[in-house]
């Protein structure tokens, strides 16, 4: 009876419409959107703090955000503890350094994907705390609230991909 | 000494139950929401970057029925009084400049700040490596030019939290109805193509 829970993949309209079902809850239950890149700044804050002291606090975006954990700071934690029950259940688990779509196009070289990630990580850091989220907060929380600013967000976060995804495997690949 | 240590216990009990549960509950809407990524396969950088290159549309379908159910419910419950909306402020120089660089982390890293939480439940180290430091280091950037960038382009075009049936004014329903007929021949268009 449980063995879906043991499949490698489900259909996307099933984990689709459990993520708008999950939503539900989230605005019924705890009264706020689902989301997470706001959590990584909160991160990189603390940590800042770590190293510069209580100063930190003072910035203006950290004002502005708070460098505290709080509900959404829990839910990134628990996206890391859900993939890792779903990928452990299905055996799907495993250590991997090189994605296998970069593999085939750029090499299995380990140090050059982990700093083409960083590269990439900075311009998802950066430009998540410009557009004012991601692709949850936006892409899907703020859509279905039918926010104008998650529209715009989440149609350029996708024109920029697209774009960037083509360069990289199409001129440079 | 003493009044302040009876206030210290009135605040102790009263603490934690407040405080913890909405804590908790973050932790087990992200269990569930980092199980459905997970098993949807979008915790995998050849997913993404399939769905970048336009040969694999699962993260859209993911999304797109997300968005469907998600509004739906939402609308309904808004419109019963059970819940209030929450839309972000924005503006044009945020949503589209911001959104622009983005979108090209979203390809040089093949993963979101969600997924990337995802992809490390599930193995993956240049995410947990390479990605999760990047993401600390822009944030952290972002911080340190936050004052610059407030007062001048993330200003630009600034229209507040507006969500279209506000921009129309018209009834919620007026613009859920016909966004559902769009979102729901979209995804059959995906299938009947075959994408």
């Amino acid at each position: 009876m449980l063995e879906f829970l043991t499949e490698v993949r489900w259909s996307p309209y099933a984990v689709g419409i459990g993520i708008g079902i999950l939503s539900w809850f989230s605005f019924l239950i705890s009264k706020k959107p689902i989301a997470c890149s706001t959590s990584f700044a909160k991160t990189s804050g603390m940590i800042e703090k770590l190293f510069k002291g209580e100063k930190v606090d003072l910035k203006p975006y950290y004002q502005k955000i708070g460098l505290n954990i709080d509900w959404q700071w829990m839910l990134v934690m628990g996206v890391i503890i859900g993939s890792l029950i779903s990928a452990l259940l299905s055996g799907d688990f495993n250590w991997q350094w090189v994605p296998s779509l970069w593999a085939s196009v750029f090499g299995d070289n380990a140090l050059l994907r982990v700093i083409v990630a960083l590269v990439g990580g900075v311009f998802i850091g950066f430009g998540a705390r410009w557009a004012g989220g991601c692709t949850s907060g936006h892409g899907i929380s703020g859509t279905l609230q039918l926010a104008v600013s998650s529209w715009i967000s989440a149609i350029c976060f996708f024109i920029g991909g697209i774009l960037t995804a083509k360069f990289i495997f199409n001129l440079i690949g | 000494m003493q009044t302040s240590k009876s206030s210290d216990q009135q605040t102790q009990t009263s603490v934690p139950k407040k405080k913890i549960s909405p804590l908790l509950w973050g932790l087990a809407f992200g269990i569930v929401f980092g199980f459905l990524l997970q098993k949807g396969g979008v915790t995998k950088y050849d997913v993404i970057v399939g769905q970048l290159l336009l040969t694999d549309f699962t993260v859209l379908k993911v999304i797109l029925s997300a968005v469907l159910v998600g509004m739906l419910g939402i609308y309904a419950m808004k419109t019963l009084g059970w819940v209030e909306l929450y839309p972000k402020s924005g503006s044009a120089g945020m949503n589209i400049i911001g959104g622009l660089i983005f979108g090209v982390g979203f390809a040089v890293l093949g993963y979101c700040p969600g997924t990337i939480a995802g992809a490390i439940g599930d193995g993956a180290l240049d995410a947990a490596i390479g990605g999760l430091a990047g993401i600390l280091i822009g944030a952290g950037l972002f911080a340190a030019l936050y004052p610059r960038l407030s007062q001048g382009i993330l200003k630009k075009g600034d229209f507040g939290d507006l969500t279209f049936p506000r921009l129309f004014k018209v009834n919620d329903w007026v613009v859920v109805i016909p966004a559902a007929v769009i979102l729901f021949f979209v995804l059959f268009w995906f299938e009947q193509s075959g994408l």
